[in-house]
């Protein structure tokens, strides 16, 4: 893979990484199977190139965009952030990319525009995991404009100075690192700007579990499992769990957001 | 053909089931200390257990229908794969106390009461648990009839396990879904009307009316 390197920030945790072996071979992309091993095995059939991005709805320029154009090399941040999934893992991954506010701007957000939806590709060739009917394909995601204008939220194009490995979401996927992993959807083909809150695939499978929201949260938990604690990848037999922090320990910069919200409700 | 086999199968020693049984446990250790098991080890080790788990509940829930729809024979075993599977039992929840949970008592105390899947497994545990206690020759004489009553919670700590697999997942996944079919298959190939209906189109009764064996 091509070389890349991105500007520190300070956005940045000076915590232990995960190894790249960890980050690409533990995944969930149900596209490529539910096992956590099957996106590192299936995912190299999907041709990332050429690969354009749909931006529409209420843009000033929509279009079809190419990753370079969103996420030019010389652009790119390296952003360290904690990723937490909602079945009570994590990790620390080294990504490479840049804000999502910059690659709206460019598209030109409209007044009225109050969500920004994503879908990821659906390439029945290239993805044998869509023959299981689990979710209804496309996969989709939503934030709040608010949530996709946070100078935290970024559209990751490379990790460990690498082009990002397509088990983990190539050429360009969303990282949002307060929310659970499953938010920070993969292989993004459209982002539409909505003044309608937008259905998301985990919500729409399963709503009394995955809400819009999904925020990290160790005092609401997964219906079926708690949230309070997680399992730090790559801590060995005997590392034990670790308590999962408010907004995965982002809550200095997005607590804001929801002040005044009941997040049990709004989980 | 079958009667070949049975008196074959006669001759097989129990510690032989024993030391088949036994392998997948061998080869999970095995593969721990040669780092073979993949980049969540923990989260390998407890699925691998209960996965063991339920083939051996399995097999043991086969025993009676093989012998009363095949007149196959392996009533001699039924006992050791019982307490095979039971051992896996003990592994995979050990895994979950020791390592996944790291005794984070209060955690799991409030887990196991609060989450379905867990709920579901600590039933099936507690079943089991008491099926391998009384599993001895002088529980069986001692018990008489209660001890045929009491072994038929195999029955719902078999559906119960395979619920708590279902579960514990996100979505419906396929593997875990046909081990409950086929918990649902063996248990009823046990109502009367279901067995005639196999011995009738296998050309007349099975012969085997050993109404004990359930």
């Amino acid at each position: 893979a091509f070389g890349l390197s991105g500007k520190p920030s300070a956005f940045s945790t000076e915590e232990q990484q995960n190894t790249l072996d960890e980050i690409t071979n533990y995944n969930n992309f149900y596209e490529f199977g539910t096992g956590k091993t099957d996106p590192a095995r299936n995912a190299g059939a999907l041709k990332t190139s050429p690969w354009s991005i749909e931006i529409g709805g209420m843009v000033d320029r929509p279009g079809s965009y190419g990753v370079e154009d969103l996420a030019p090399d010389s652009a790119l941040e390296e952003r360290i952030y904690r990723l937490r999934c909602v079945e009570a893992w994590s990790m620390v991954i080294p990504w490479l990319g840049v804000t999502l506010a910059s690659v709206l701007e460019k598209a030109g957000v409209q007044s009225g525009a109050k969500y920004v939806s994503f879908q990821t590709a659906v390439r029945p060739d290239e993805m044998p995991g869509l023959r299981g009917g689990y979710i209804e394909w496309p996969y989709r995601e939503g934030l709040r404009l608010d949530e996709a204008m946070h100078p935290l939220t970024i559209l990751a194009t490379g990790l460990y100075g690498k082009v990002l490995p397509n088990q983990n979401g190539a050429p360009i996927r969303l990282v949002v690192p307060w929310k659970y992993g499953f938010k920070s959807i993969k292989s993004i083909v459209a982002i539409t700007l909505t003044d309608q809150q937008p259905q998301t695939s985990w919500q729409m499978l399963q709503p009394s579990e995955y809400g819009f929201y999904a925020n990290v949260n160790p005092t609401v938990d997964h219906p079926r499992w708690s949230q309070a604690t997680e399992r730090r990848i790559g801590a060995g037999l005997f590392g034990g769990r670790e308590e999962t922090l408010m907004f995965n320990g982002y809550a200095e910069q997005v607590a804001s957001l929801y002040s005044g919200m009941d997040l049990a409700k709004n989980y | 053909m079958v009667s070949t086999l049975n008196s074959w199968l006669r001759r097989v020693p129990i510690w032989l089931v024993w030391v088949l049984g036994l392998i997948p446990l061998a080869l999970l250790i095995w593969d721990t200390f040669t780092g073979n098991l993949g980049i969540e080890p923990v989260r390998d080790i407890e699925h691998r257990l209960g996965r063991t788990a339920i083939y051996f509940l399995i097999a043991t829930l086969a025993v009676t229908p093989l012998l009363r729809l095949a007149r196959l024979n392996l009533m001699r075993f039924r006992r050791a794969l019982g307490l095979i599977c039971f051992t896996y039992v003990i592994c995979h929840l050990l895994a979950w106390v020791v390592f996944d949970m790291s005794f984070l008592w209060a955690q799991m105390l409030k887990d196991v009461t609060k989450r379905p899947y867990l709920i579901f497994g600590m039933l099936a545990f507690l079943m089991l648990l008491a099926l391998a206690v009384t599993s001895n020759n002088l529980s069986v004489r001692r018990m008489g009839r209660k001890w045929r009553e009491l072994h038929r919670l195999t029955y719902p700590a078999a559906i119960l396990a395979a619920m708590h697999w279902l579960w514990a997942l996100k979505v419906w996944e396929s593997w875990p879904l046909t081990i409950l079919f086929t918990v649902v298959l063996l248990l009823s190939l046990r109502i009367p009307v279901v067995q005639r209906v196999f011995s009738g189109s296998r050309g007349g009764s099975a012969g085997v009316r050993n109404r004990d064996l359930s």
